[in-house]
């Protein structure tokens, strides 16, 4: 199957893995990632005033892009995912928005037809959990993650707003648990798993971030984990920043070394 | 005709969607607050602020800069009054003011390190800065 693909800007930079090895394992699991043409960084923060519509556009412009080609849309940065689920849903239900932001759209030199969020908006895992389904990726499995304890660390954005996301149950999610059952691993609940990592914050705060990061890879190790997955990589670099005493690593590396594909191949 | 304080409550509700009727002030949403500590003022009295129409103090906070957007407060309001929304507008207000920027493009050299995504610049300035 082929699905329209958003990577983002820290995906090309700084998060080359969470990237490559997502388009690795896509290969392996039938699915073909169609990288968008001349997709725009999509902000990585939500602005949620209504009045606020420029800022919205790039993301308004990748769920164009996927319409046209008739697919859904792909994201694995937990930002870009939530910027753009978010954006595709104030298309859908807030009129106003909608029409100011397909009157700017009107303006492009070659206009597509008005835009009222048509598009299906998917997290990876959420690929990986109901195109591919874990058990499709247990039967993939080469190299068992056999007795790793392994935390999810959901963060915000893959989960909030709740209603919007729509992505998991907010306050007790089970997807990544399941990615990690699916692998061979153990995986490891543990209270902050849905607390902020204290996000850009850490440019105005450096000491307010380092309160959360701490708290979260703290919790996770005090309930035995050996790692931490993350989907975000701004989580990754607060939590590694802070200190965490257990290694903090991509899903999708997670998913590349259970797939045998992580050794044979390098991101840099 | 509105005086100022009417103005500027009706454009944080207008810009917000947010309706301070509903709350019950529960605290719910400053309990769950991860920025608690750093605020002077928290989740729940922006709310009760803005309905009151104590804006200025608000708006002269380093509280409105203190919100991480997890919209931890939104999700576990148990009337779904989504306080993070009305701090968003606050700070825009302020920010959008001529020469008002909070984070400016010529603080940011001192603020990398090597290891910095580009997502926490870009998510800096949309919140920083206009």
């Amino acid at each position: 199957m082929k699905v329209s693909y958003f990577p983002g800007c820290t995906l090309r930079t700084k998060a080359k893995d969470l990237d490559f090895y997502a388009r690795k394992c896509a290969e392996i699991l039938g699915v073909e990632l169609c990288e968008i043409k001349d997709w725009q960084c999509c902000g990585a923060s939500f602005i949620s005033a209504k009045d606020e519509v420029a800022s919205k556009l790039s993301s308004v412009r990748a769920l164009v892009a996927a319409r046209e080609e008739g697919q859904p849309l792909v994201t694995v940065c937990s930002a870009c995912h939530n910027v753009i689920k978010q954006t595709n849903h104030a298309m859908q239900t807030d009129e106003e928005f909608a029409s100011k932001a397909n009157l700017y759209m009107s303006q492009d030199k070659e206009p597509a037809a008005p835009y009222n969020g048509e598009t299906e908006v998917y997290h990876y895992l959420e690929m990986l959990r109901d195109t591919v389904g874990f058990d499709k990726i247990k039967e993939a499995v080469k190299n068992p993650l056999t007795g790793k304890k392994i935390a999810a660390y959901y963060g915000c954005m893959l989960l909030r707003p709740g209603k919007v996301m729509n992505f998991d149950d907010p306050e007790n999610p089970s997807i990544m648990e399941n990615f990690i059952r699916a692998l061979g691993a153990e995986p490891v609940v543990y209270p902050a798993r849905n607390e902020c990592c204290g996000s850009y914050v850490v440019l105005e705060d450096a000491e307010s971030a380092k309160k959360k990061s701490n708290s979260v890879s703290e919790s996770a190790v005090n309930h035995g984990a050996e790692m931490i997955v993350t989907a975000c990589p701004l989580c990754k670099y607060n939590l590694e920043k802070n200190g965490s005493s257990v290694p903090v690593v991509y899903f999708t590396e997670l998913l590349a070394i259970a797939l045998g594909v992580k050794e044979d191949t390098d991101a840099e | 005709m509105l005086n100022k304080t009417e103005r500027q409550k009706e454009q944080i509700l207008r810009m917000s969607g947010v309706n301070p009727l509903k709350c019950m002030r529960c605290g719910k949403c400053s309990g769950t607050c991860p920025s608690y500590d750093e605020m002077e003022y928290h989740p729940h009295q922006f709310v009760y602020m803005v309905e009151t129409g104590d804006i200025e103090s608000l708006r002269n906070s380093d509280s409105i800069y203190k919100c991480l957007s997890c919209f931890a407060c939104v999700d576990r309001c148990p009337r779904g009054v989504e306080p993070a929304k009305i701090v968003e507008a606050l700070r825009l207000t302020v920010i959008r003011e001529k020469d008002a920027n909070h984070l400016t493009a010529n603080q940011i050299p001192a603020l990398l390190d090597d290891e910095i995504p580009q997502q926490a610049l870009m998510s800096a300035m949309r919140k920083y800065s206009k």
